[in-house]
């Protein structure tokens, strides 16, 4: 007779992240929830068993920020959670005054990142939520590819002061990672022969991991992970890349959101870089699935496996 | 339709070296209307009404007064010199490079200044929050002056909608309506708030007994707004 097993938990990033709620106020007596509705239908106990602490402002998203620069004015630490295109889009200059400009911080926590809302169409995709969040100064932008991750970050963040911006997508990978904002090595390429130096490097961000393992798994290349592309782990990536990179980054939101930080780190040594992400030089007027959205963006295996051999030869 | 005031003479509450560190901010010894329509509503707050220490301007219980409508902070950091929350001399040099006193104020230069403002629309939803975060943990009084042509800012609508809402009887917002709004406000400003369930007073700036009151008047379970007519041409 064994033990009944604990729950299972939610797989779903959001799912998780709505279910780690209500422990996290029992644990974290200085934080607050802020909501514009979205969210509030999924975590009722959170509601029921913390009073006044998650603070739903209607759909409001203006005083959806600026209420949690108040209240971490006040000594909370707000979580902030609504859709990306409405969290960061619609109060831009809220994230940028009521939190930066105030030196107050906060954990910003959006749901449907890029096209996850692919038949809702455009109003409802911010691919660019994290090139704008970076454009600020003092963010911290994390991009979990697991819901163990998601768990790990919130833990980590309510117990932080800073100004932090947790995207949370409807792909993810597999197994969780390290969420230290550290560059990983997760697959190196064994074929190479050591005298002809490292093999190209592939960066995965977030939930693209599984995608590009799969994308370059007959490819001679090393493929590194993070759940943190801002700020970018530079040593990190000086270290893997070696004195002539020839790097991919593959980033499951605007494409080259990651450029600027990736010439900084290398700006020591010569290199070849491709930046593989959203374009964004056009919308896509097509409703359907998230997976027919990338495969539109060229972000599914085929399409990153075509990008990266291209970039090979 | 337009009324023009007659010009009369003014009492004021405001001392004359208050006065002068006014003048000595905007190097204006005729006192703009404009620029000083807010310091007999800022001078009775850190006179009259809150608890506020110079000594202690991040003690955790202070009342708080969020100046929302940042372009006009010369009777502002008037006050807070007067009050001893800085030097005077920092009034000499106001927007310099070296100066932590800008022609919008900065939270994090400056002593007593409990936001920083500017760009309209950002004071009471802060305050909001602020009071939201207060509430039942701090006896401390939110208070955010903002402007009437302030008001057109659309973020402010959001605001007084959720301090309605949450009944936080701990926020006030003082209206400084000196009727600089392009569009003007049909029926008035306070009906905005009241209809929101805020309680609402309409009194002159120069009418002093009643100005205080009603500054230090709070209920329990809803926010209080004050509009404060500056409409006489020598307001200051």
């Amino acid at each position: 007779m064994t033990a009944l097993a604990p729950a299972p938990q939610a797989l779903d990033l959001r799912t998780r992240f709505y279910a780690e709620l209500d422990p996290l106020l029992d644990a974290h007596p200085d934080v607050d929830v802020v909501l514009a509705v979205i969210g509030s239908g999924y975590m009722g106990r959170a509601i029921a068993r913390h009073p006044g602490r998650v603070i739903d402002v209607g759909i409001r998203e203006q005083a959806l920020i600026g209420v949690a620069g108040g209240l971490a004015l006040a000594g909370r630490r707000p979580i902030v959670h609504t859709f990306a295109s409405f969290l960061v889009e619609r109060p831009y200059e809220q994230v940028k005054l009521d939190l930066g400009h105030q030196d107050v911080g906060a954990v910003l926590v959006s749901a449907g990142a890029s096209y996850d809302v692919s038949a809702g169409g455009r109003t409802h995709q911010s691919p660019a939520d994290v090139a704008l969040i970076s454009a600020l100064p003092g963010w911290t932008v994390h991009v979990p590819g697991h819901a163990d991750e998601v768990a790990e970050l919130l833990q980590r963040e309510a117990a932080g002061t800073g100004r932090t911006y947790i995207r949370l997508s409807g792909q993810r990978n597999a197994r969780p990672g390290p969420v230290d904002g550290r560059l990983h090595l997760v697959r190196d390429g064994g074929e190479t022969p050591p005298s002809s130096g490292s093999a190209p490097l592939v960066v995965a961000v977030g939930p693209m991991l599984d995608t590009v393992l799969d994308a370059v798994a007959d490819l001679p290349v090393r493929v590194a992970w993070t759940a943190t592309p801002h700020p970018l782990d530079a040593d990190g990536l000086r270290v893997l890349a070696g004195p002539a990179p020839v790097l991919a980054v593959v980033e499951p939101y605007l494409e080259g959101t990651s450029a600027a930080a990736v010439a900084a780190a290398l700006v020591d040594r010569p290199s070849r870089v491709l930046h593989v992400g959203v374009p964004g030089e056009s919308e896509l007027r097509r409703y359907g699935t998230p997976r027919e959205h990338a495969a539109a963006h060229g972000l599914d295996a085929a399409g990153v496996r075509r990008r990266v051999a291209a970039f090979l030869v | 339709m337009t009324t023009i005031t007659p010009v009369q003479a003014v009492p004021t509450s405001v001392p004359q070296h208050v006065r002068d560190l006014v003048a000595r901010v905007t190097g204006d010894e005729k006192h703009d209307p404009s620029a000083h329509s807010t310091l007999d509503v800022v001078w009775t707050l850190y006179d009259q009404v809150l608890r506020v220490d110079a000594a202690r301007p991040d003690a955790p219980d202070r009342d708080r007064f969020l100046l929302s409508k940042g372009h006009g902070p010369a009777s502002t950091y008037a006050v807070l010199a007067a009050k001893g929350f800085f030097p005077a001399s920092w009034l000499d040099d106001v927007g310099s490079f070296d100066s932590p006193l800008g022609h919008h104020p900065d939270r994090t230069l400056v002593p007593g200044i409990e936001i920083g403002s500017g760009s309209l629309g950002h004071g009471l939803p802060l305050a909001v929050g602020l009071a939201l975060g207060l509430r039942g943990r701090s006896t401390a009084r939110v208070v955010v002056l903002v402007g009437d042509a302030e008001l057109d800012e659309g973020s402010n609508a959001e605001a007084i909608q959720v301090a309605g809402r949450y009944g936080l009887g701990n926020l006030t917002c003082v209206v400084v309506d000196n009727h600089s709004d392009n569009l003007g406000w049909p029926g008035g400003i306070a009906p905005r708030f009241a209809l929101e369930g805020w309680t609402a007073a309409e009194v002159r700036t120069h009418d002093q007994p009643r100005l205080t009151a009603a500054l230090r008047h709070t209920e329990p379970d809803r926010p209080t707004v004050v509009v404060v007519d500056t409409t006489s041409k020598d307001a200051a």
